[in-house]
């Protein structure tokens, strides 16, 4: 026989003050959780949806980041004729060789300088990437010293206005476009044509990296392997999937920094729930012990409190989610670990981490309920009734 | 029985309420110690004396690019300037891909490092033997104890930058307050076996005579490679340091978020402690206004409950924080934390103030009704 849950609710509701007071600090301990949660999820997301299955990302054997890498310009008509790449607009493979520096740029609210990372590629590089979407102008002209900027740069950085020109290599550039890549890496960089780019940082006759479309993800493979196995061309093919879902390691320090806080303001949390249970329970001993004597078994008695604290805690997590919901999108920046250069995510508050804050909630909602919950079962029914 | 005698024993009459309050609030204390002395530690900390005296220069852009051998000839003949050691990061992965293998390894110069890094302190005869034997290394004392290591042991090492595996042999041992945890190796053996590499150095530690000199030699440096194929950047240990916190993001937004959540939770929890003690001696408050009691005394009295919970919280919590940081600087598992990361006397008293100042704050308000309790209410009240 269980006593209904009604009996809780109303109970909860009797003792508003010491309700809401446990429901607020388990809330203050959600939002905690939420936030490093969301921070995670937006980096991961940067990440993850920055690669494209069909794409190959062609770099220097050994080397790990486009940044490090760098080969000869006289291998890309071999990698051009490589059979599985998917043909252009124009009917051409669609390949795109690339060419990455990192720039310093000061942060408009001059908190600093970060590192920037400018992508300058070739005209099939946009059609490489069609998550990419110009919201804004128009893309950079090849042959033109002309760049494109992502909307969070444009946001984050002072001359990156349509109009405006922005000072690095070996003189200015004009901003003709701006593009929204989706909170993927590409949201932090800026882009620009391949040759003028590498003329102003002397790297004519080079590529840092190529990119080959291929007909579908299965070709994506094989193409991969051709390159990688290729002894003459001394260049690695990696799934341009891979290559971004390695880079998520960015995240390493949040990820043990988040996990520390939460478990150590989670046991405080569980400590407080704990202490109104117990008064919840020494105030009741009566109620329990009347309980008692009507039938209710103890075990129905150890559920109904567990599940008042369960109730409680949930309370906490709706108000603890209700409280960062408007932090959702709010963006922020850390340094990737493989580029060098600043990574903008923004705070992604997912069902997935919405859910786990509330499971987060419930774990301290029941230990902190547990034991109070065994003392009222417990209890003796005799001396309770007198008490 | 005196006044604070009979406080006491009403914070602990209720002795599991008050020991779930203490340890909630502990918890919460035991993170914001930790937080403040991670702030110290970037932001206030100016590290060992000699730290002062060093100073760095970089790539303007990026540590990702490697600054030209003659770059440390050229700073070498700035005034002020006493040693010059090239330094390049080979890599941190040991044995495995495991994160509690991992410790930095780097490349330098044996002869002049030391000069370079006074703090470190290694035996002549070894320091000696380290720069005789071109696979050489230099390793903490730290590393030491926890591989199990001992001198004229041979290591080889990886690197995800460079596609060598050196075999190194142990040949000094250095001790260091804080330990760095960092293996050194000679930077000409890297360049034999990779070509590429040669003339080539990560960045340049440079010890200057005085503290003054610091701003101005930095500023020397910078001038001079101002045309140069690499422009540098040039600053003193300090900054280096925190340019790699800067790089995680809004580190101190993120630490004052955390602080001012921590802050709120303790007052919660601890007012929410007062206002359900308080309640249950309705019928006491009653009792005392009879016996001649003021309000202004039955109010200071319970703000003083609430404040001695509180700071016997804040005690165990420091304590905690002081034990769980030496362990995590200590242990060999633990990385990532800055070594030279601390308690201080003054982090321990900030601690301890705001856990008053919070027991105090939560204490008030439920302190106040109680004190307005009209007598014959509360002495009719059943609790």
């Amino acid at each position: 026989m269980a006593i209904p849950i009604s009996y809780n609710v109303r109970n909860l509701k009797l003792r508003k003050g010491l309700t809401i007071m446990t429901a607020l600090g388990i809330a203050l301990t959600v939002t905690t959780a939420i936030f490093l949660m969301a921070l995670l999820s937006g980096l991961q997301r940067a990440f993850v949806s920055s690669g494209n299955p069909q794409n190959v990302l062609v770099l220097r054997k050994g080397s790990e980041a486009e940044l490090s890498g760098g080969f000869d310009a006289a291998l890309f008509p071999t990698l051009k004729v490589l059979p599985g790449i998917a043909k252009d607009s124009h009917g051409e493979p669609m390949v795109s060789g690339e060419w990455v520096v990192v720039i310093v740029l000061p942060r408009k609210d001059g908190t600093g300088e970060v590192n920037v990372t400018v992508r300058g590629m070739m005209p099939d590089g946009l059609e490489l990437r069609p998550s990419a979407k110009l919201v804004e102008g128009r893309w950079f002209q090849t042959g033109q010293r002309e760049v494109v900027v992502s909307k969070s740069i444009r946001s984050r950085f002072s001359h990156a206005n349509i109009g405006d020109t922005m000072e690095f290599g070996k003189g200015s550039w004009k901003v003709v476009g701006v593009f929204d890549a989706g909170g993927s890496a590409y949201e932090s960089e800026i882009w620009s044509d391949v040759n003028q780019m590498a003329s102003d940082f002397d790297r004519q006759g080079g590529f840092s990296s190529a990119y080959l479309r291929a007909t579908d993800p299965i070709a994506a493979d094989a193409l991969k392997n051709r390159v990688s196995d290729d002894q003459r061309l001394k260049l690695e093919g990696v799934l341009e999937t891979d290559y971004y879902a390695k880079q998520t390691s960015s995240g390493a320090p949040i990820k043990f920094i988040g996990i520390v806080v939460a478990v150590i303001m989670a046991i405080g949390s569980s400590f407080a729930a704990m202490n109104t249970m117990y008064a919840a329970v020494a105030y009741r001993g009566r109620e329990i012990a009347t309980l008692r004597v009507l039938g209710f078994s103890r075990p129905s008695i150890l559920t109904s409190f567990v599940l008042e604290s369960l109730l409680l805690a949930t309370l906490g997590a709706v108000v603890g989610i209700l409280l960062m919901l408007p932090f959702n999108g709010m963006q922020t920046g850390t340094s990737n670990a493989v580029t060098f250069s600043e990574v903008v995510f923004s705070l992604q508050i997912t069902p997935r981490v919405a859910g786990f804050a509330l499971l987060f909630a419930l774990a301290m909602g029941f230990f902190g309920g547990l034991f109070p919950a065994w003392h009222a079962a417990r209890q003796n029914i005799l001396s309770a009734l007198r008490g | 029985m005196t006044f604070t005698g009979f406080i006491v024993r009403n914070a602990f009459r209720n002795k599991r309420r008050s020991l779930l309050t203490m340890l909630s609030i502990s918890f919460s204390l035991l993170l914001l110690t930790m937080m403040m002395s991670i702030w110290r530690t970037f932001y206030i900390d100016k590290g060992p004396p000699n730290a002062v005296k060093t100073i760095i220069t970089r790539d303007r852009v990026s540590l990702a690019f490697f600054l030209p051998a003659y770059y440390r000839d050229k700073i070498r003949s700035v005034p002020g300037v006493l040693a010059v050691a090239p330094m390049t990061y080979f890599g941190n992965v040991y044995k495995d891909d495991r994160a509690t293998n991992s410790f930095a390894q780097l490349v330098t110069d044996p002869d002049e490092y030391p000069k370079v890094a006074p703090d470190k302190i290694v035996p002549a005869d070894q320091l000696l033997a380290w720069q005789k034997d071109r696979t050489g290394a230099m390793v903490d004392i730290e590393l030491v104890k926890k591989f199990g290591w001992k001198i004229g042991d041979k290591l080889t090492l990886q690197s995800p930058y460079f596609p060598v595996h050196p075999e190194v042999t142990i040949r000094a041992i250095y001790t260091v307050d804080p330990p760095v945890r960092a293996l050194y190796f000679n930077t000409k053996y890297l360049e034999e076996s990779v070509s590429w590499f040669k003339g080539q150095a990560g960045w340049y530690v440079t010890q200057v005579a005085s503290n003054g000199d610091v701003a101005p030699v930095s500023q020397v440096i910078d001038e001079m490679f101002r045309n140069a194929p690499q422009r540098t950047k040039t600053e003193s240990q300090q900054a280096f340091r925190l340019s790699f916190v800067s790089s995680l993001g809004n580190v101190k937004a993120f630490i004052l978020g955390i602080c001012g959540a921590v802050v709120f939770a303790i007052l919660l929890v601890s007012a929410n402690t007062m206002a359900m003690s308080i309640r249950a001696r309705t019928r006491e408050v009653a009792v005392l206004k009879a016996l001649g009691f003021t309000r202004e005394g039955v109010l200071s009295m319970f703000v003083s409950e609430a404040v001695a919970l509180s700071l016997a919280g804040g005690v165990l919590g420091v304590l905690a924080a002081t034990l769980l940081i030496r362990w995590l600087t200590h242990s060999p598992v633990a990385i990532g934390i800055p070594a030279g990361m601390k308690v201080t006397i003054p982090t321990m008293l900030a601690s301890l103030f705001v856990a008053a100042t919070v027991g105090f704050l939560s204490g008030c308000l439920p302190a106040f009704s109680a004190s307005r309790t009209n007598i014959v209410e509360g002495l009719r009240h059943i609790g």
